[in-house]
């Protein structure tokens, strides 16, 4: 049991990144790291969203399954992850204003982060008890953290080095997302257990 | 059948069940805001224009009522939101006089002479890149591709035969014109001033004369005869103060060039 929770979560985290080798939720990867501060409020923002959507719709594909309507899943899903979000919001703009506003537009954009959505279908689809979705959930979201931060504390560093003019804004921080992809290829094959 | 009653209940109440719980949320994490906050709001024009210095409306709003803004700072409202906003906050309001923006610059197709026969994009900006400071002769014109038009919010900019022209009426003052022309020549100018000096050439006259068939040549008529000392040249420019102008309309009757004119 501690084993698989353990190849599961390294898996999550490095092996199967899901920005870097499933590319899933690029878009606030892209879009929120410009700063590491930022960067780690969206990071444990989806986290949250993740891991409380793994127990949640673990819950509701069950009795979804008990009533025959497994058709239904996604749309239940996203009812979920669109609610948890807007409560996450809600808590944001109560408690911490300042990260509220400059995550802006993303925050609420996490509803349609394709790596929410695709933690929950990913355990469905490899039939996860509720443990082991949850530790998923979890650990898929520590992943994308990890990938998150990394990416905006390059893009820092990016704003002191030297390039030509047209590689100004986008491109380099395209071309610095597939570098950092590349190096996690190096954890790709790799099994535990 | 039984199936989609069953679909139909199922997600109804979940539905119905995360929205009680949210509608609790929102309660229990409402933030409270000023409501004069929100009445400020809902007085200024809500262009998001920027002209008041701030980072849009809402922005603005916050600002005056934390106290750290005057209640007269949207141009886009002028004197009736101001005294609305003033009244919100309970101070009386100060009447701010009202700015607009002006191109100065009468450089058309038909009297300034071009450098060469510009074919690539027909934006300000792209035109600056080539061969200095735009298309035209005299490095001081307006390039006349309408930066300045797309940046204006309240259709309140035109382009006519290459020069950019201000609608005085539908102009606010916001300047958000003035931020995105690339050689900023649009400069901001009181409402009520009578006589304008449509030219901002600093060259000497007989290269003014080259360049262009109306601008400003320095020949200082307008300085000697001002009835009002409004008028200084510098720089080979006619200027004039609009606090000592009086609008007697004198000085664009004896004016050579006919480049001083009442704003239209």
């Amino acid at each position: 049991m501690v084993t698989s929770l353990l190849s599961i979560s390294l898996g999550a985290i490095l092996i199967n990144n899901f920005i870097f080798s499933q590319f899933l939720g690029c878009c606030p990867f892209l879009g929120v790291s410009q700063k590491v501060d930022t960067a780690l409020g969206m990071g444990l923002a989806v986290t949250f969203v993740m891991g409380m959507s793994s127990a949640l719709c673990y819950v509701v594909t069950g009795l979804l399954n008990a009533l025959g309507l497994n058709y239904m899943g996604t749309l239940a899903y996203i009812l979920i992850i669109a609610s948890l979000v807007q409560l996450v919001e809600m808590f944001l703009k109560k408690n911490i204003p300042s990260l509220y506003s400059s995550l802006g537009i993303y925050l609420p954009l996490i509803t349609t982060n394709c790596a929410v959505l695709g933690v929950v279908l990913l355990n469905v689809q490899n039939s996860y008890n509720f443990i082991e979705s949850v530790t998923y959930g979890i650990t898929g979201g520590l992943g994308f953290l990890v990938a998150i931060v990394l990416f905006a504390s390059v893009r820092e560093r990016l704003q002191f080095a030297e390039y030509p003019k047209s590689f100004e804004g986008f491109p380099i921080a395209l071309v610095s997302a597939g570098l950092l992809a590349l190096a996690f290829m190096g954890f790709s094959g790799m099994k535990i257990w | 059948m039984m199936n989609i009653i069953y679909a139909v209940a199922v997600l109804g109440i979940m539905g119905a069940a995360w929205g009680a719980i949210l509608a609790f949320a929102a309660k229990v994490f409402a933030v409270e805001v000023d409501p004069r906050e929100e009445a400020i709001i809902g007085c200024l024009a809500g262009a998001n224009c920027g002209g008041c210095g701030y980072p849009g409306c809402s922005g603005y709003a916050a600002a005056v009522v934390a106290g750290e803004a005057p209640t007269d700072r949207c141009v886009a409202g002028g004197a009736e939101t101001a005294a609305k906003v003033a009244e919100i906050m309970g101070v009386s309001a100060g009447a701010g006089e009202k700015m607009i923006a002006f191109v100065p610059c009468s450089g058309s197709l038909d009297v300034a002479e071009l450098k060469f026969n510009y074919t690539g994009e027909k934006t300000c900006q792209a035109a600056m890149s080539y061969g200095g400071k735009g298309t035209k002769v005299c490095s001081f014109s307006c390039i006349g591709y309408g930066d300045c038009m797309k940046a204006c919010k309240f259709g309140a900019m035109k382009v006519e035969n290459g020069v950019a022209k201000v609608d005085r009426e539908k102009c606010v003052g916001c300047m958000a014109c003035a931020e995105a022309c690339p050689k900023d020549i649009i400069v901001k100018v009181p409402y009520a001033q009578n006589e304008l000096v449509a030219c901002r050439s600093n060259d000497k006259g007989p290269a003014v004369i080259k360049s262009c068939k109306v601008g400003c040549i320095g020949c200082m008529k307008c300085a000697k005869e001002c009835p009002a000392d409004a008028i200084t040249v510098t720089n080979f420019l006619a200027k004039i103060d609009p606090a000592k102008c009086v609008g007697c309309g004198h000085c664009e009757t004896v004016c050579p060039r006919h480049i001083i004119k009442p704003q239209d």
